[in-house]
């Protein structure tokens, strides 16, 4: 099983390279370095349904920072809920995959993001609602570190401890790099994880490329009964593709035809090597 | 009996509460004025305070709709028209969720509190927004029903309610039906349509008309979108011109959206009462109504100059 889940995000991060270089444009750096988290709560820790998106008592899970949708819809087409195919089709004119995350076109989308604060709110209120009607499911969000400039991120985190939303876990994607350059050069928002505790949320601070620690950061959140928690994931942006690593110049950029050749090359080459240990 | 439309809000809510069992209701440290502290007496666990974040009540009220519940998010007209507007588009009309908004305290008739919290521009920006629907009710009876109405309809609504104390217009028997204007005075020379507080002024101004043997057509279009043309374009056809009256900037607001539909169907002579482009100040409502030249009088000299050609 763990091993299948290191290959589910080695064929979620060949979906992101291959929506953003069809599109010619979108957020490929933001939605590889947030591909690990997404395959364990998608092929591992949520209780969903492929087949049935609106499931009654499903796991829910908002993508606040919503510019790397090209990671979201290839965790939701490689776990089932639409062709992988189709990820050819993104931001095109007659396709459902739009630019950000669109809950009226996308199966399995819960909420329709991408203007920044705004999605870890909408998952506070799911959160919340499963509160007042006494329901078990969890609600999982990943904002961005750049996104923590926004002010209302801090009013959500406010909330989220003030109603003692342990049902929501967030996870922070740090990956040190916002469009404009590195965060602590843009407006640095740093230091987040006593930022957030001092809000009132229990942080833990993993490798957010690191499925083990990834894990284990899940379980934490989920023993917690009196805070909604943060999980500070340290992680690389572009990760996977050794040309986009840690490049702030990936952020909103489209592979050329060569670049996706190395770049497929890379990813192709580690799916193999994957299947070859599982075979 | 004399009753402002927001006391009417927090009632209707506190109704509305027993009717349906996933009825949420969220403010912004503002209960005491929206009311909706009427509500929470009744259903405190029904009841979510967010602090003063009305940006952050509007996108988790819309958390809560995706997971079932009917939410009513209230703060003033300022601040959840205004200051959370991205919020309202983003993350509640786009996403088509069942979020009322119940935004009191519109208008200049706010009075001493002044420009800063006077809203006058809030059916503008909610106009704007695909698919919002906006009801601006004129009395209690009309503010009660429009909150239960809001809650048999699914979808976004945005719900102006008043500060100032108002009369009653309709009786207990008053059937509201959304999208759909009332004619309350029928009249052949001139309409007069006004919307909320100022439906009383053009019901008064078509008396001061009436004097003077003109005979004056009175509607109340108390939902600005969808606004109910047919009505509109009757008139229109059967008058010789149209005063529009509103606490609001006459540029994009009801005036507006009535001029559109006239100037669409059968283009006539408009005047609009509002403020003119400009924003509101401290002082007693009435003494502002009259400095912005918004009362019935005000009125009834548009309809004269209409009718002069």
């Amino acid at each position: 099983m763990k091993c299948s889940t290191e290959l589910a995000a080695a064929k979620v991060r060949r979906g992101i390279v291959e929506a953003v270089y069809r599109a010619k444009s979108g957020h490929p750096g933001g939605s590889l370095s947030i591909a690990d988290i997404l395959s364990v709560l998608y092929f591992e820790e949520m209780n969903i349904d492929p087949k049935n998106p609106k499931m009654e008592g499903r796991d829910r899970f908002v993508l606040s920072k919503g510019h790397a949708s090209p990671g979201l819809y290839s965790v939701l087409a490689n776990r089932g809920f639409f062709p992988v195919e189709d990820l050819k089709t993104f931001r095109k004119t007659d396709s459902y995959l739009q630019g950000h995350p669109d809950m009226l076109t996308v199966p399995g989308v819960e909420a329709s993001t991408g203007s920044l604060g705004q999605g870890i709110s909408i998952a506070n209120g799911m959160a919340m609602s499963a509160k007042l009607s006494g329901e078990d499911y969890r609600v999982y969000s990943i904002i961005g570190d750049g996104e923590c400039e926004e002010g209302q991120v801090w009013e959500a985190a406010m909330f989220a401890a003030h109603y003692k939303l342990n049902n929501h876990t967030i996870f922070l994607d740090f990956n040190g790099l916002q469009i404009d350059g590195d965060i602590r050069k843009v407006m640095s928002p740093v230091p987040l994880d006593e930022k957030f505790r001092a809000f009132g949320l229990q942080v833990l601070d993993i490798d957010g490329n690191d499925l083990n620690q990834i894990r284990d950061a899940i379980k934490k959140a989920k023993e917690t009964t009196d805070r909604p928690t943060l999980i500070m994931a340290r992680t690389v942006k572009g990760k996977g593709v050794s040309f986009m690593e840690n490049e702030a110049s990936w952020h909103g950029n489209a592979p050329n035809d060569e670049q996706y050749a190395q770049a497929v090359s890379e990813l192709d080459a580690e799916i193999a090597r994957l299947e070859g240990v599982e075979a | 009996m004399k009753c402002a439309t927001r006391e009417s809000y927090g009632k209707a809510l506190a109704e509305a509460g027993k009717k349906y069992p996933n009825l949420v209701v969220m403010d912004a440290d503002l209960s005491k004025s929206t009311k909706t502290d009427t509500f929470k007496k009744e259903f405190p666990e029904r009841f979510i305070n967010t602090g003063i974040a009305e940006g952050n009540m509007m996108a988790t009220a819309a958390g809560l709709a995706l997971s079932g519940k009917i939410v009513f998010a209230s703060s003033f007209a300022m601040f959840a028209a205004g200051r959370a507007f991205e919020q309202i588009r983003n993350s509640i009309a786009h996403m088509e969720v069942n979020v009322k908004i119940g935004a009191t305290h519109a208008g200049i008739s706010v009075g001493e509190d002044g420009a800063t919290h006077q809203c006058l521009e809030d059916i503008a920006l909610m106009r704007s927004l695909p698919g919002m629907v906006i009801i601006n009710p004129a009395d209690d009876v009309e503010a009660r029903a429009a909150v239960m109405a809001a809650c048999a309809h699914e979808g976004p609504v945005y719900l102006r309610f008043g500060r100032l104390a108002v009369e009653d217009i309709n009786d207990e028997n008053y059937q509201f039906e959304l999208g759909k204007g009332v004619l309350l005075k029928d009249g052949t020379d001139i309409t007069l349509i006004g919307t909320g507080l100022m439906v009383r002024e053009t019901l008064q101004a078509a008396e001061i008309l009436e004097a003077e043997g003109i005979s004056a057509r009175v509607i109340n279009i108390h939902t600005i979108k969808p606004i109910d043309r047919d009505i509109i374009e009757k008139a229109a056809r059967e008058t010789k011109g149209i005063v529009t009256a509103e606490e609001h900037n006459i540029i994009g607001g009801g005036g507006s959206a009535v001029a559109e539909v006239v100037a669409e169907t059968c283009p006539t002579r408009i005047e609009r009462i509002g403020t003119r482009d400009k924003f509101g100040k401290s002082g007693k409502p009435a003494e502002l109504l009259e400095e912005y030249e918004m009362t019935a009088k005000h009125i009834a000299e548009k309809a004269r100059l209409i009718l002069r050609g």
